[in-house]
């Protein structure tokens, strides 16, 4: 038999044929982002050719019926929510995921980390659900009147509320795998010196795993940009950039998803809503852009 | 028949990224002996070994240059059909590494991908092959078990059995028995001597007794290079360089 | 010396209070959505469509979105699948190894994976008007796909990272070519997680809503074809509790409840099918 005839039989016509599909499916599953970012751009065009861009940022005036699309009032309503979202989450979470990582015994890191996945995996209507069961009577009837003001419960507060939760995982995760990611012998080393575990932590581990937890922060920030069923339940939607945490809001991604039963019949209104989705991609793609690059260095500086 | 060549590896120079780890390489392989490869750890047996059914391509930012020739064919010509190559050899790792099935797919695994598909015809592989590996009488109750619940000596021989079943020429080993007890190794081995009658067999070991044992040819690289080779009777009772009289008294490791 | 053990303590008290209050946050969040829900559960919610007036308070249940929500998610799952396995697998298996265009993909899908349901929506949606499809089950089925398709790439590629490289070797060895080596071996040892990483992208498929609100469309009718409207679980919840009527509203909680069931039956079977299917699995 020889070798060197590069004999096409079926088999090896298949690797190659094989080879060739999943390459190019592989590019193209990669390009994804690429293509819904064209495919929102050409959406939105209509609306960014008639509207200047700092009129559609900047301006308050949300009238779609007159041609007016001011999208400051929920560009400010995402950032209220995720603003309290994360001020919420991230004591919380690095509190449990340096518990976790630090000091919890292996066996109750085991018990701990399959909840957190639970968590992770509820859908977001059933967070909305216990948001509006739980949250919004909560603010309404004990917060609120607990500053002497009133609110519907409806507010910044519940959507942070809710949200926080929802990013727990991200946020936990992702710190977690962080700091084990930090090697033993740092931390002997300082304890060897007569530290205490909690000093170690905060002078060493944490300083080691700065970067990996900012990186997991700003993935939590991005999860709530994103969120959209969750927090349109409870925070009231009014197209008016809030106050104080008590005042309703309208997020981003709740004005897209309300208004999809009109946006056919009002001139530019699926532009305008198209747009809003590519501000949100746009933001969000940066945002983890950055993050998971961090990431990828602390994973190369392991290694 | 006596002392034909087999393999015969001319100039061979592997790198791998900017380490140069096989240094002109020239040597033979005689057909139907035991061939053992010796030398320190690192010194570059494995890749040599790898080299042969070009296995080595598969290794991230490798670069090969020179010819290796198995029954007068190029293999390292891009050109070569590197399937064709590597059915004629049989390999056996370090650590046995058996399919994710069970044992009788494991034996079939071969015979099926290269187009045997008669349930009566992979019985009989399967049996025949099984017993060349001495393994059969241990396993022709649960051919049907998975390959994973048997004992890393027995796994090693099934490795074997496996190699075997796809009809190879030459068997290739890379310290085979280093991570079984002395008595399967003893059975690989005996295995080996067996075979040697029917089969070109290359074995890389770190273990000098065992060269003695079963070598008929030996050939000793060190960091890269090859220092010697040459009928295993001469080399360990008249070695010509005085790097070898060195490995050999144990000097260098 | 004092204030460094006081400091200590006090940080282990509140790291343990941060990570009970976070685990007592998903224990209410399940005893709500059970107490809410159970009172308004009956047979009926989980074997018929609304009836006749049903948004009023009158009979029936919500079988359709039921029904909806596991074609939609199971149609979804399918397709990813048919372009995950394929892309996880050229990534592992066929690609140069250390190839920096790998490395480049797993980025991109990371990115990709942090992308909200929402944007997955709005774009499904312009696919559908370029195409002049109007929102339907099949409409559906392609955001949902999109949506979970990075997620699910990734989490079989770090399956498939697992596979040790001896492995596959043991097959060249034998003269199998990379497809056959593929199919046969790096499938089969890595099913297991591969099941996982499967059932939970089809979960998280069932619990989406924001990408079906535009593609799906909703109908009181268990779905006939793929270019009819479908209604799913979680728009189903959504729209009942709209409605000022208590009766609808605790069904709507009935509903969150059977969702939650639902997405617990499945990462529970997530985890019993990894642990069950690892009869021929090598260490
Ligand atoms: N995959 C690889 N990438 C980079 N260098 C390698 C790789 N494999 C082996 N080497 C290098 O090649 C040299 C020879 O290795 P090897 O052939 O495995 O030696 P031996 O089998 O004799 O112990 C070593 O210096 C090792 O560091
Ligand atoms: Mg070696």
């Amino acid at each position: 038999m020889r070798f060197l005839r590069v004999t096409l039989v079926p088999r090896r016509v298949k690797d190659l044929l094989a080879g060739k599909v999943m390459l190019l499916l592989t590019v193209l599953a990669a390009l994804l982002v690429l293509v819904m970012i064209i495919g929102l751009y050409l959406k939105s065009k209509p609306v960014l050719d008639s509207h200047s861009l700092s009129e559609l940022l900047f301006s308050t005036k949300w009238r779609p019926f007159r041609g007016q699309f001011g999208f400051l009032p929920f560009i400010m309503g995402t950032l209220w929510v995720t603003g309290v979202a994360i001020v919420i989450a991230v004591p919380l979470c690095l509190l449990t995921a340096i518990y976790l990582s630090e000091y919890a015994h292996s066996r109750v890191r085991e018990w701990v980390k399959p909840l957190i996945d639970i968590l992770a995996g509820i859908p977001s209507v059933v967070f909305g659900v216990w948001g509006m069961l739980v949250v919004v009577p909560f603010i309404k009837d004990v917060v609120a009147p607990s500053f002497k003001v009133f609110s519907t419960g409806y507010s910044v507060l519940a959507g942070g509320i809710v949200l926080a939760i929802m990013i727990f995982p991200v946020i936990i995760h992702v710190s977690l795998e962080v700091l084990r990611a930090v090697p033993g012998e740092v931390r002997e080393a300082s304890l060897a010196l007569g530290a205490t575990r909690w000093q170690t932590v905060k002078r060493v581990v944490l300083r080691k795993a700065l970067p990996g937890v900012a990186a997991a922060i700003v993935l939590g920030i991005s999860r709530a940009f994103g969120e959209t069923m969750a927090v349109l339940m409870v925070v009231g939607n009014v197209p008016k950039v809030p106050r104080s945490v008590l005042d309703p809001a309208y997020p981003l991604p709740a004005l897209i998803a309300n208004n999809y039963g009109e946006m056919l019949s009002v001139p530019l209104f699926d532009s305008a809503l198209m747009l809003a989705a590519l501000i949100l991609l746009l933001v969000i793609l940066l945002f983890n852009i950055v993050s998971r690059s961090i990431l990828l260095r602390v994973e190369r500086s392991i290694r | 028949m006596e002392n034909r060549t087999h393999i015969s590896v001319q100039d061979l120079n592997v790198h791998f990224r900017s380490e140069h780890v096989l240094k002109d390489i020239n040597l033979s392989i005689p057909d139907r002996k035991i061939t053992a490869i010796i030398g320190p750890s690192g010194c570059g047996k494995t890749t040599l070994l790898r080299s042969f059914n070009r296995l080595i391509d598969s290794t991230e930012g490798v670069r090969v240059s020179g010819r290796v020739l198995v029954d007068d064919e190029n293999i390292l010509d891009p050109k070569a059909e590197v399937t064709h190559i590597r059915k004629k050899m049989g390999l056996l790792l370090q650590k046995p590494y058996p399919l994710p099935m069970s044992i009788y797919d494991n034996v079939a695994y071969g015979p099926r991908i290269h187009g045997i598909r008669e349930r009566r015809r992979l019985d009989e592989i399967v049996e025949r092959f099984l017993k060349k590996a001495s393994l059969w009488d241990e396993v022709r109750e649960r051919l049907s078990q998975p390959a994973s619940a048997l004992s890393l000596g027995q796994q090693q021989r099934l490795c074997l059995a496996r190699g075997l079943a796809v009809e190879p020429a030459i068997i290739l080993g890379d310290e085979p028995t280093s991570a079984l007890d002395p008595q399967s190794s003893q059975r690989i081995e005996a295995t080996f001597t067996e075979l040697k009658r029917d089969y070109t067999i290359v074995i890389v070991t770190h273990i000098l007794r065992q060269a003695r044992r079963l070598a008929d040819h030996v050939i000793f690289l060190y960091l890269g290079e090859l220092v010697e080779q040459g009928p295993a009777w001469d080399f360990f009772n008249n070695p010509k360089q005085p790097m070898t009289r060195e490995y050999i008294k144990g000097l260098i490791s | 010396m004092d204030r460094r053990f006081a400091e200590e303590r006090l940080f282990k008290g509140l790291m343990i209070l941060a990570t009970v209050l976070i685990i007592s946050s998903l224990v209410l969040i399940l005893l709500t959505v059970l107490l809410k829900g159970l009172p308004y559960m009956s047979l009926d919610m989980v074997t018929k469509t609304p009836q006749g007036g049903y948004y009023l308070g009158k009979g029936g249940g919500i079988l359709n979105a039921i029904l909806g929500s596991l074609y939609l998610a199971g149609g979804a799952t399918l397709l990813a699948i048919l372009f995950g396995l394929p892309v996880a697998l050229y990534m592992n298996v066929f690609s140069r190894p250390g190839a920096r265009f790998v490395g480049a993909c797993r980025f991109s899908f990371d990115v990709l994976n942090g992308v909200p349901s929402i944007v997955f929506g709005a774009f499904g949606f312009t696919i559908m008007i370029f195409f002049a499809m109007r929102a339907s089950l099949l409409g559906g089925i392609i955001a949902i796909a999109l949506l979970i398709l990075p997620m699910m790439v990734r989490s079989i590629d770090e399956v498939l990272r697992l596979v040790p490289h001896e492995l596959l070797e043991a097959s060249y060895a034998l003269g199998a070519t990379r497809w056959e080596t593929a199919l046969k071996v790096v499938v089969r040892q890595a099913l297991p997680g591969i099941l996982t990483a499967v059932l939970i992208a089809f979960g998280r498929g069932i619990g989406d809503a924001a990408a079906v609100i535009f593609t799906a469309g909703f109908t009181d009718s268990i779905p006939g074809s793929l270019l009819r409207p479908v209604a799913t679980l979680p728009l189903a919840i959504f729209f009942q509790l709209g409605v000022p009527i208590p009766e609808v509203q605790g069904r709507a909680y009935a509903s969150a409840l059977i969702l939650t069931i639902l997405i617990l039956i499945i990462s529970l079977a997530a985890r019993l099918l990894a642990r069950r299917l690892t009869r021929h699995v090598v260490k």
